[in-house]
Formats: C-alpha cells, structure tokens, sequence
C-alpha cells in the first residue's frame, strides 16, 4: 500500500509536484493522466525513490519510505522507465536476471528460485524466445516487454510504468495492455502506469489519477473522467466524444472541435 | 561455458607471456645462462632478474590495472569513449605527481609521496569531469570527452609550468617519467605499484552487479535496489587509487584503458561477471606483449611501450568513435 501525505517535491528550486495526498491500497490498477509536464514521471521516480528529499511524506506498506534501505524498497517495488534505448550490449537473458539482484543471497550465482522466477517472468511477457538476444537488437515492442519481465523478475508487489505504450504499434499496444492486466487481475500485482491515452484509461482502468502542473486534480473512476468538464479541467482543451451503443462507452475523438455553424 | 573456456585461455597466455617475456631482448638470456653457475654469466642473471623480471611484473599490473579502469568508466559514464585518458584522469594523476617530485616530498606512512599525490589529483579530475557532465545533463561523447580534453591541456600546462620553476635535477626526472615507460630496476616500482592494483582490482571484483546495472543507467539501477550515489562514489576511490598508483611508477601510458576493455568485451560480452576478470587478465597480457614486442624491434634499443601503444590506440579510437556514430547523433 503506497500513501502520499501533503506531498510536494522541487526539482533544482522547481516545484514540480505541490501538496499530493492519495491512497493506493494493495491490488489496484490505477491509469495516472495529465499533459505533460505534469509531474507524472517525477511522481513514479519519487515513489522508488530515484528522487528523495521532498516535503510531506511517503509511506510504503505503512512505514515512511525514507527508513526503508533501497535494496528494501526493490523487493517491494519495480519500475519500467520510458526506455531511452541507450541499454547497452546485456542479453535479455542476462538483463532481466538483473532483476534478482534485491533477493541475491550469494554473491556469485542465481539459485534454483532465482532461475524459476527469471524463467516465468520471461514466459509471462512472451521474451523467452529471443532470450539470447543482445538488447541492441530489439525492436521498440521486444524492448519494452523486455523491460516489463526484469521489473518482474523483481517479484515486487507494486509495479510502476511510465508509458508502457508509448511508441508502440497498436497490436503491441494490445499486448503490453492485456499483460498488465492480467498480472493485475490473476497475480494481484498493484499497477500504477502513466499513460498519454485517454481512451485506453477509459476502457482499461478501474481507478484514473490525473495531474496538472504537479496538483492532483481528478481521481475517480472512467466514466467520471469522460465528460467534458473533468477533461477540460485536466487537459485545458475542449474534446469531442462518441458514444459506443453496444457497450454504452464514451470515447475521446481527435481533432479539434468543429466550430459551431 | 564458452566464457569461462575464454577465461582459462587468457590465464594461460597470461602466465605465457610473464614466463616468457623476460627471456627476450637486446641481450641474449637463456636457459643457460641463468642456470650456470659461473662467474661468467652473472651479468645475464643480473639484466634478468634486476631488470628483465621486474620490469614484465610491472607491465603486467598497470595494463591489468589501466585497463580494468578504463572498464569501470565505462561502465559508469556509460560511454564506450570513457577511459582514464580521455577523461583527463591520467593528467590529474601525472600533475599530482609532478608536485611531489618538484617539491621533493619525503614518502608518507610508508607510500611514496608521488602514488599519494598521483590519487588525489587523479580524484580531484574524476570530480571534475564529473560535476561538469552532471551540469551539463548529459555523458555524451561531446561533454565528456571535451572536458577530458580541456583538462588535461590544463593540467599539461601547468606541468610545463612547475618544470619551468623547478630546480634542474626536478626536473629531468619529470621529464623522464613522463615520457612514460617501464624502466626499472629491482623491485621498488613493482611494491609501490601493488598495493593500489590489488586493492583497486579485488574492490572492483566485489562490485561486479553494481556495474552491471549502473552499466543500465541510474534510474534503472536505483529501481533495482542500489545506492547509485554511494556505489559510484566508492567506485570513483578505487579508480583514482590504480590510477594513480600506476601513474606514479610508470608515467601515463595511453590507450590501454581503451582498447583492452573493448576486446575483452568482445571475448565474453558485455557481464562484469565475465568482463572484469576478461579485462585483467587481457589488459595485464596485451600490455606485456607490447612492452615486449616494443623492445624486440629492429632498430637495437627499447622503445617506450607507451609509443606502441598510442599508435595502436589513436586509430582504434576513431574506430569506435565511427562505429558508434549512430549513438553519437542521438546523444552527442
């Protein structure tokens, strides 16, 4: 369970997130919006502590996440960064086992639940195949479940993603998605992701977050964010919407509004 | 398996190579020679043993040294070009060094006065660069390698300062040591030299998973539990210490640093499990091969190993900086 209490945090004398309180109990898939700049990935890489030292306090499973050790904090708690696709000449396999490295109890060698547990995360994010493979040669779809199965190779409780879709085709899009919620749904796994897609955080999340110049504005379920106001008030920019009669959704529609006749 | 097969073979050519290295040379040592017991042969066994060996000893442990430096920056900076002499580190180490010879100071608490000072200025430089990189937001290529660059034009100046001031005597022994070369005789540079190689090497080994994934980037390595800070604090000691030790005994040798990483890298991939020995033992044996070779040419006199080694290394660096010019675009 992760708990923000009046929050803030200033990066090289900016405030970048201001006055943030929010719960996130154990189990839920939570979809975090806003434009950029909003603080988004600030708040992700506070939470693993990438970031320390801001105002108001943090607790992780009910303790203030500063008395925890780092290495304490990986065994909670992993992070699939936006891939800036500098990863070095490391094989896949080599990399996710990286991964074990907050539960390594000898120094030189993975044991047996080491190698079950790199071996699952490879089977889960469908990577196994290309395991030998240096991390050079993948594509941007490869790269990122890549990334996604050494942040799982972690066996953390909480995963943190800053736009897992980012730059991916819409069938890798699927993919990412549809393994997200599966571990969020059959391994329990808490999941916090960025996400740029409004449509996909109507269909996809149970619980949307957004930010807008380092404020929470908004947290609620789908169908409170999609109406006009709410977006408005995140975005600041009117949307279109459609309405799907079979499933009774709304979607965002892009473009800009036609002006009124 | 393939590895550890790669491992046992560079042990073995670097037991070889230390074995028979000192057999060769201008003088003709043999088997003999060294064996006999006659007066006759005392000059063989003395070039042999007071010069020939200590000075292979010597080679051995600043290639090992130099070039499991030059991995670690690497793997820090995350930048194929980072190595103790593109970073101006070498520079720090040799206008530390200077200082003590021109001053003349005494050794302290049983180091030599010019390792000691070699450290501090080899650190300070390391802190250096890396506050400017870190100002700048970037390790790219351009900001490192400018700044390594601008350092050591300064630094070179400011030796070139202190040779200017200095008393006569000072100063040819700069200017000899900087010439950079493994003439020795008897042991002392090879004990001085030791103990920054073996404690550098044996920390270095203790922190292979924190340059596997500091090799990743900071957030990355942080997210899996390392003190990022702290580590490449540590890491940054333990540089400064080899370098600076080697630096001290046996002048800036370049390139080293550079070449002998990406070879090994290229043996046995890019795990500091695997690459950190790979490093030390094929930087210990290709630095020997050279001073070695260097001293077998044609033309009757020793020529000093860092001259081989820079003409091997200039056009080994535009190599890589070509290969890598994809990269270069993205983030120079």
């Amino acid at each position: 369970m992760i708990e923000l209490k009046r929050f803030s945090f200033s990066l090289e004398g900016k405030r970048i997130l201001t006055d943030i309180s929010l719960t996130i109990n154990k189990g839920e898939f939570v979809l975090l919006l806003g434009p950029n700049g909003a603080g988004k990935t600030t708040l992700l890489k506070c939470l693993v502590r990438i970031y320390r030292d801001g105002d108001g306090e943090i607790l992780l499973d009910d303790q203030s996440l500063e008395s925890y050790t780092q290495r304490d904090i990986a065994r909670r708690l992993s992070y699939v960064p936006q891939s800036d696709g500098r990863l070095t000449s490391f094989t896949v396999y080599d990399f996710v086992a990286m991964g074990r490295y907050p539960h390594l109890t000898s120094f030189f060698s993975l044991n047996t639940h080491d190698r079950e547990v790199i071996d699952s995360a490879l089977d889960r994010t469908n990577t196994r195949g290309f395991a030998d493979r240096s991390l050079e040669t993948l594509s941007g779809g490869e790269r990122q479940r890549v990334l996604i199965a050494a942040a799982l190779a972690q066996e953390p409780q909480i995963l943190l993603l800053d736009e897992p879709t980012a730059f991916l085709d819409p069938k890798h899009q699927d993919e990412v998605l549809d393994l997200l919620v599966e571990l969020n749904r059959d391994a329990g796994l808490t999941i916090i992701s960025v996400s740029h897609d409004i449509n996909m955080a109507a269909t996809q999340g149970q619980r949307i977050l957004a930010l807008r110049e380092g404020r929470a504005v908004f947290d609620g379920t789908p169908a409170e964010l999609m109406t006009d106001e709410v977006l408005e008030s995140i975005y600041d920019k009117s949307f279109s919407f459609v309405e799907d009669r079979h499933s009774n959704m709304r979607y965002v529609v892009p473009g800009r509004r036609q002006r009124e006749p | 398996m393939r590895n550890k097969v790669i491992l046992l073979i560079l042990a073995a050519l670097s037991v070889g190579i230390v074995l028979l290295a000192p057999l060769s040379g201008t003088m003709d040592i043999g088997l003999r020679e060294l064996l006999s017991d006659s007066d006759d042969a005392d000059m063989q066994k003395t070039v042999f043993w007071k010069i020939r060996v200590p000075r292979v000893l010597l080679a051995y442990l600043a290639g090992l040294g130099l070039s499991v430096c030059g991995m670690v920056f690497q793997a820090i900076f995350r930048n194929a070009l980072a190595t103790p002499f593109t970073l101006g580190v070498a520079s720090g180490a040799s206008l530390g060094t200077a200082i003590a010879m021109i001053l003349g100071i005494p050794p302290l608490l049983g180091f030599s006065s010019t390792s000691i000072f070699a450290f501090v200025g080899a650190l300070a430089t390391i802190l250096i660069v890396f506050g400017i990189a870190r100002l700048r937001g970037s390790f790219s290529n351009t900001t490192l390698i400018l700044t390594g660059v601008a350092i050591s034009y300064f630094f070179s100046s400011l030796i070139l300062l202190l040779q200017y001031l200095g008393d006569q005597h000072n100063v040819i022994k700069i200017l000899r040591w900087i010439m950079g070369g493994l003439n020795v005789w008897g042991y002392g540079p090879c004990v001085n030299v030791f103990p920054f190689v073996a404690i550098g090497g044996l920390l270095i080994f203790f922190y292979t998973h924190h340059l596997n994934l500091l090799a990743t980037g900071d957030d990355i390595a942080t997210s899996r539990g390392i003190d990022v800070s702290r580590s490449r604090k540590i890491l940054f000691l333990v540089t400064s210490l080899v370098v600076g030790g080697i630096v001290a005994e046996c002048g800036p040798i370049g390139f080293v640093g550079l070449m002998c990483p990406h070879i090994a890298r290229l043996l046995v991939g890019a795990d500091h499990r695997y690459l950190v020995p790979a490093t030390m033992l094929f930087g210990g044996f290709f630095l020997t091969a050279c001073d070695t070779l260097s001293g077998s040419l044609p033309i009757g006199y020793q020529l000093p190993v860092g001259i081989l080694t820079s003409i091997m290394g200039g056009p080994f660096f535009l190599w890589l900086l070509l290969k890598r010019k994809r990269e270069y675009a993205e983030f120079g």
